[in-house]
């Protein structure tokens, strides 16, 4: 049997850096910052008081209160960032909404209402008054539950949670369910808002995050000598992917074709990246080998690149043993030194910024570069603190998450 | 109205979403107030909260409308 093939039809992006597609990606071209002081909750006393929020958000600039009341934020995200991809593909209307399926990444779901709710029950006198809609604002899939019960999709519906690499691991099912012909268009990405007191206190516990304070505009800085962890986000991208000849019977616009998806696991510690690398070698390499291209191909790869000291330099030297003398041709660039690093919506958020490489020949760069770091090979191109012009005709974005979870998606300039 | 009246009027404004002129007095949370199960367990939580009072089971499913709620609370509230 044939795989069909998938085109990517629409797309949608609420992100610290701009809260449209068209916003966000202006953001990426110009290098802009995401990363402001702390204003959702009061984080005076944390050690990281800074991170990437989506700017001047309101629910009711997007839903009625009684809606917009029974969705976590970042689910919120998800039905902001859905509705965009879904207008940008017309696809509401004239398709047969059983074969159209919503697959979602979360890495954690809904992290504010579960704090809320246990500050309430630790505050009582030990009766339980928890809320009816705890439990499903909570799930990790209210997302792409509402996003369904929104449009009436009866395809297939589920979330996909392995941390940081959750929304890629959405992008790659929703294609595998596509050309094996289980459904003709699927809605995909991910959303994620864990900048709560639990989120930015877990991960500082962890030692994961920077605590730049005193220059947080320029914390995000992966490749960078003087690096000292990611710099947490929140947002959601999406994309609508459907079946070639499903797009071309509807006379839809194509960004781009995805052609592989791979996948694999360090099987090393649960929040350690692998030095060796070996996991994300074997994630690029499966990929390609999905996509039946070969590494002189790809022309860009949007690094995980998270700013911390460790992952950054494992997936460089993974790109040098997957690519070799190639890996000096390539656009290397991590679009988290400005929008932060979205954790479970990293995948959603990065395949726009792939996918739109590809369409206007751009590639977003890697900004707040100071220092050169001499352990990462000065001859590669990290497309440092200004976008650059390039033709690309495949793009790689990689995603790597806590527990070791890998997922590499190869994205192609279309042509019929 | 009574302060207690007005205070379940409030509530059901607030949770439901609905304009003040719908909170009639046979107005039903679930056939005209647009409430589904859930919002009709929340609503009886807010109700429990609000006039610290305990709302057993069996008496809520006896509470569907704007008038039975204000009753019963009229009866019940400390």
């Amino acid at each position: 049997m044939a795989f069909r093939r998938v085109v990517v039809t629409g797309l949608g992006a609420i992100t610290p850096v701009g809260s449209t597609v068209p916003t966000y990606w202006d953001g990426l071209r110009q290098g802009l910052s995401g990363a402001a002081p702390i204003t959702r909750f009061d984080a005076s006393k944390f050690k990281t008081r800074f991170a990437c929020e989506v700017k001047d958000y309101s629910p009711d600039n997007y839903f009625d209160r009684k809606e917009g009341r029974k969705m976590d934020l970042f689910t919120q995200f998800a039905v902001i960032a859905s509705d965009e991809a879904i207008k940008d593909a017309g696809l509401l209307e004239g398709i047969n909404k059983d074969r159209v399926g919503v697959i979602w990444g979360s890495g954690i779901g809904g992290l504010k209402t579960f704090q809320e709710e246990s500050f309430n029950f630790a505050k009582g006198d030990g009766t339980p008054r928890y809320n009816p809609f705890f439990i499903p604002k909570m799930i990790a899939d209210s997302s792409s539950g509402n996003i369904s019960i929104k449009n009436g999709f009866r395809g297939p519906n589920f979330v996909t949670t392995s941390a940081c690499a959750s929304s890629s691991d959405a992008i790659v099912a929703a294609y595998n369910y596509i050309r094996l012909g289980m459904a003709d268009v699927v809605v995909t990405g991910g959303s994620e808002a864990a900048i709560t007191e639990a989120g930015v206190g877990g991960f500082n516990a962890l030692k994961a995050m920077s605590e730049r304070n005193d220059d947080a505009l320029t914390a995000s800085r992966p490749y960078d000598k003087d690096r000292d962890g990611f710099v947490l986000g929140e947002g959601a991208g999406a994309l609508v992917i459907e079946a070639y000849e499903h797009a071309q019977a509807r006379g839809a616009k194509i960004y781009a074709e995805i052609i592989g998806g791979g996948l694999s696991s360090d099987a090393y510690h649960i929040t350690a990246p692998d030095p060796t690398g070996e996991g994300v070698v074997l994630v690029m390499q499966n990929a390609l080998q999905d996509a039946g291209i070969k590494p002189e191909e790809v022309d860009y790869i949007n690094t995980h690149g998270t700013s911390t000291p460790l992952g950054d330099g494992a997936e460089i030297k993974a790109i040098q043993k997957v690519f070799g003398e190639h890996a000096y041709n390539l656009n290397i660039s991590s679009t988290k030194s400005m929008t932060g690093h979205l954790l479970g919506g990293a995948g959603g958020i990065e395949a726009v910024a792939s996918i739109l490489a590809i369409q206007h020949g751009i590639i977003p760069p890697t900004i707040n570069h100071v220092t050169d770091d001499p352990e990462l090979d000065a001859r590669l191109n990290f497309t440092f603190n200004e976008a650059q012009v390039r033709e690309v005709n495949v793009a790689m974005s990689n995603t790597f998450g806590f527990g070791g979870h890998n997922t590499s998606v190869v994205f192609r300039k279309f042509k019929a | 109205m009574s302060e207690i009246a007005e205070k379940v009027k409030a509530i059901i404004i607030d949770k439901l979403g609905v304009e003040a002129s719908e909170v009639t007095p046979e107005a039903s949370f679930t056939n005209d107030l647009g409430a589904d199960s859930l919002d009709t367990v929340e609503l009886i939580m807010e109700f429990e909260k609000e006039f610290n009072v305990s709302i057993p089971d069996d008496q809520a499913e006896n509470i569907g409308t704007v008038g039975q709620a204000i009753s019963y609370l009229e009866e019940h509230a400390k």
